[in-house]
């Protein structure tokens, strides 16, 4: 069955005069590790809340792991996994207790719940105690450990919002490790970050300015399209080429 | 798809959030506590140790039998004889007597004589429930008596004339607007100069502050002053209305009880600033702050149940709330028309009371984070 | 050789259990472009506040333009120019109303500072009326350093003023520092991007609250201990599982489109080493994949010494 993960059609928000997300026009297949990268007010933060069933779209459509994100957003919600930088796991519950909320949330018996929870501590190669609190945590235990709940309830789609900020270089590549095991299993991986390193990591990108999709493809075929050496220039030819408003987008 | 497990896991996440907050999780246990013992013990209905001054002219049998029955009522406290119905207009404006019985001259040659003898019973109404009250007791107290003195005369004919003081239409308003400015006074000023402050902290522009010439007390008083003036306003639009709308009368002096209001709310700020100098957060501040100021000045200050019928303890308790000594000097003003004279005893307490906080409020503010 | 804007000597400071800086030791030149790089939780923040005077260190000692941090805290308050993370912005006020406070607070007026401040004021200028809570992250970013500036700093200390900003937004803010550090000004900035930190005249990499290294960008570059390679060309997780496999591997890291190699054998020359790797990787059927010297970078010698201190993340 291959039909894509993620598919958006013209998809448009505005508040109010300000269009946010200005007609945008996508698919993501299954298993791919999709970049989605975008200046802070260029629209990405919106587009997320509209695919994550958050945000009623004023115009257009998307599907998002087969359902529909207008008339079926809580199904959308089932199948989907979040983790961002700002908010990942509770300060004040253990790491088992955290498991144990979301997968209970997500409908998991407890016996599933702790089995999977075996599998998955296993894989990270958790060493600190299950019964740590999370603030006690290193910060890169912390988003990786947040990542691998995000996946407890096995979703067709997970969304990470800048999943690395602030994270240490050598846990930044152990987290994407985890990115690239999550794909191999078919886990469709719609991730934002503002490391350029990491945009290359992704099977396929999006660059978004000013609410509309400016560019889209594999890195190698985005750097040709520019005729520039890194996506870091991508980026700035991108961001330049526009007359910025700075104004934010809500 | 059943959405019971998830509901559950939620519910126990909650649970544990609450209970490892201790901070909140005391508040909320002790707070409520705290308003039963209060509730169970400040509101009386009942009215206890009401002070009565009989003025009798002359001493003879009559007034003296008088005076013994209100001594042995268990609701009266006597005072000392008092000579001159003056002197009891006085004693009332100062608030230290509820209720005056005012003997005629020549009781005795009156009572002999048969003529008909008027009594005058004169009840501080500033509350109107208690006024009425105090007045049903004393009418009781002398009905008992002239019994008693009917028993050995023929005929003993006593009216009692009664007068309610300072609120002789019995309005509530007049009950509870002095009180009510206390309230908003407390209000803007200790809660919104607390709130306002810990915000600072909480959004990061605090640290920017400190980092500069400014001194913390410079801060804090530029942060404090707009809420002076805010409060001010407030008074005089609370006083407005109580007079254009409710009529409530105004008997004293304006600029006094301007004046009086200005300190309340110094105090006020200053409570304000220590409690955001102690607290980590802009919830704990308000908690802190609804706390430690609103409900002290609702329960235990007069402003409805009186403080002469609490039980001793929390009679106590009240010498240490600021609206209490506050409302005194309101009500002073405006029902009793009663001024600095009378009046000194409570703003200098008011003022002490500033003293203390703003002392304390500037040892815990801190020049550095930690 | 004019006196070291900043000297830092064996500060540590715990907060409750958790050791935030550990025996700190640096100094900062007058009118260098100093960079503190590491991760979340390195010790970055706390160092700023020592150094603003908003924290007492628990040991060793500190001094901002020759006065002590402990004892002329007036002093430093009034010659610092601070921006602290996340931009402590009013958020009500729109972007005029911002710059015009801070700089009363510091007993000056926008007037006063203006020329320091015009190349980045400039260009939020048109915004002047807007409230500072509906602006961009990048204009947040170039409000918060004009307030920080506009009376005039003898220092600049920025706490992460990148953090959060988008790529183009950051080039521009590192372009700004350069031409402010040509003006005279000593500046001292936080970045967990160790791209950004090249741009700096030394940096001080931390972790966990300690030093790691402090030196130029280049020179941090030549403590990476060993010859590094870059390889590419081929499906990056093969290359990178090829690598790890090779048995004289010393690290393999993914960098971006390449894979940035190291060997552990200290003796071979690089180009005998290249060679063997290449052949190695032919026979794993990677033929198109090529190997090429590079210089080490920042980031590379971070990983490097993160390995050798004990409380790396796991």
């Amino acid at each position: 069955m291959n039909t894509p993960a993620i598919v958006a059609r013209k998809l448009t928000r505005r508040f109010g005069t300000f269009t946010a997300v200005d007609h945008i026009s996508f698919e993501v297949q299954s298993g791919e590790v999709f970049g989605f990268l975008g200046a802070n007010g260029a629209g990405k933060t919106t587009a997320i809340r509209m695919l994550t069933g958050l945000l009623a779209p004023s115009e257009g459509e998307a599907t998002v792991a087969g359902y529909d994100i207008r008339t079926a957003a809580d199904r959308v919600r089932e199948r989907i996994g979040y983790m961002s930088q700002r908010f990942s796991l509770y300060d004040d519950l253990t790491v088992r207790e955290n498991i144990r909320l979301y997968g209970g949330i997500y409908g998991l018996q407890d016996d599933e719940i702790a089995r999977r929870s075996e599998v998955m501590l296993g894989e990270l190669e958790f060493t600190p105690p299950v019964t740590a609190m999370v603030r006690a945590l290193p910060l890169g235990w912390k988003q990786k450990l947040a990542f691998s709940v995000a996946l407890l309830h096995q979703p067709a789609v997970v969304f990470l919002d800048e999943p690395t900020g602030g994270v240490d270089p050598i846990t930044r590549r152990q987290f994407w490790e985890l990115i690239y095991r999550a794909a191999a299993k078919g886990t469709t991986v719609f991730v934002t970050t503002h490391y350029l390193d990491e945009a290359e990591y992704c099977d396929r990108l999006s660059i978004m300015v000013d609410g509309k999709v400016a560019a889209l493809g594999t890195p190698a075929a985005l750097k040709a399209e520019f005729s520039v050496a890194s996506l870091d220039d991508v980026f700035v030819t991108l961001a330049r080429g526009t007359a910025s408003s700075g104004e934010r987008s809500p | 798809m059943s959405a019971q497990p998830a509901l559950l896991a939620f519910m126990r996440k909650e649970v544990r959030h609450l209970l490892r907050d201790r901070q909140t999780l005391a508040i909320l246990l002790l707070l409520p506590i705290a308003q039963l013992l209060l509730f169970g013990f400040a509101v009386r209905t009942d009215i206890h140790a009401v002070r009565v001054a009989v003025v009798a002219p002359a001493s003879d049998a009559a007034s003296a039998a008088l005076r013994t029955r209100f001594a042995n009522s268990g609701r009266f406290q006597l005072l000392p004889a008092v000579p001159h119905a003056d002197s009891l207009e006085s004693l009332l404006r100062r608030g230290q007597v509820d209720v005056g019985v005012v003997l005629p001259p020549r009781l005795a040659d009156r009572l002999t004589a048969g003529e008909a003898t008027r009594v005058l019973v004169v009840s501080d109404a500033i509350d109107p429930n208690t006024g009425t009250t105090m007045q049903t007791y004393a009418i009781a107290i002398l009905r008992d008596w002239q019994d008693a003195l009917g028993a050995a005369r023929s005929a003993v004919r006593i009216e009692t004339r009664l007068r309610m003081r300072f609120n002789p239409t019995l309005e509530s308003v007049n009950l509870f607007v002095p009180g009510l400015i206390a309230l908003i006074l407390t209000m803007v000023t200790s809660l919104m100069t607390a709130i306002s402050l810990s915000r600072e902290k909480e959004r990061g522009t605090f640290e920017v502050l400190l980092v500069s010439p400014l001194h913390p007390w410079q801060i804090i008083v530029g942060k404090v002053l707009p809420y002076l003036a805010l409060a001010m306003a407030n008074v005089v639009s609370v006083l407005l209305a109580a007079w254009l709308v409710f009529h409530v009368p105004f008997q004293g002096s304006v600029s006094l009880l301007l004046s009086a209001s200005m300190l309340f709310a110094l105090v006020g700020l200053a409570f304000g600033v220590l409690i955001a100098a102690i607290t980590n957060s802009q919830l704990a501040a308000m908690l802190a702050a609804l706390g430690g100021t609103m409900l002290p000045n609702t329960m235990l200050s007069g402003l409805i149940f009186p403080v002469t019928s609490m039980p001793l303890p929390l009679q106590l308790l009240t010498n240490i709330v600021p609206a209490r000594w506050f409302i005194e000097i309101v009500r002073g003003i405006m029902l009793k028309g009663v001024g600095l004279s009378v009046l000194w005893p409570q703003l200098l307490i008011l003022s002490v009371m500033l003293a203390v906080l703003l002392t304390l409020a500037i040892r815990r503010t801190n020049v550095r984070l930690a | 050789m004019s006196a070291p804007a900043i000297v830092v000597q064996g500060v540590t400071k715990t907060f409750g259990e958790t050791p935030a800086l550990r025996g700190v030791s640096l100094s900062v030149a007058a009118g260098e472009l100093f960079g503190l790089v590491g991760p979340d939780g390195a010790g970055k923040s706390t160092m700023f506040r020592v150094l603003t005077t908003l924290l007492v260190p628990d040991a060793g000692s500190a001094t901002v333009m020759g006065h002590d941090v402990v004892r002329d805290l007036w002093a430093i308050r009034s010659l610092v120019g601070y921006m602290p993370g996340r931009f402590a912005l009013y958020a009500d006020l729109s972007v005029e109303e911002n710059l015009r406070f801070f700089a009363s607070v510091f007993g000056t007026s926008i007037e006063a500072g203006y020329d320091l401040i015009a190349p980045i004021y400039r260009q939020i200028e048109p915004f002047r009326d807007r409230r500072a809570g509906a602006l961009s992250g990048g204009m947040k970013q170039k409000l918060a350093l004009s307030c920080a500036l506009v009376h005039r700093p003898q220092l600049l200390l920025l706490d992460e003023p990148t953090t959060g900003v988008d790529a183009v937004s950051r080039r521009e803010f590192w372009d700004l520092l350069d031409q402010l550090r040509a003006s005279g000004l000593t500046i001292v900035a936080s970045t967990p991007y160790m791209d950004e930190a090249s741009r700096c005249d030394r940096i001080g990499l931390m972790q966990d609250g300690r030093v790691l290294a402090i030196d130029a960008p280049a020179a941090i570059g030549a403590q990476f201990p060993r010859a590094l390679f870059a390889v590419h060309g081929g499906p990056r997780a093969r290359m990178i599982a090829e690598l790890r496999r090779y048995p004289f591997v010393a690290s393999a890291y993914p960098f971006g489109e390449t894979v940035h190699f190291s060997d552990r054998r200290l003796a071979e020359s690089p180009d005998t080493i290249r060679r063997e790797l290449a052949d190695y990787l032919a026979v794993a059927d990677l033929q198109e994949v090529r190997v090429a010297p590079i210089a080490p970078g920042i980031e590379d010698t971070f990983m490097e010494l993160m390995g050798e201190s004990p409380s790396v993340a796991a």
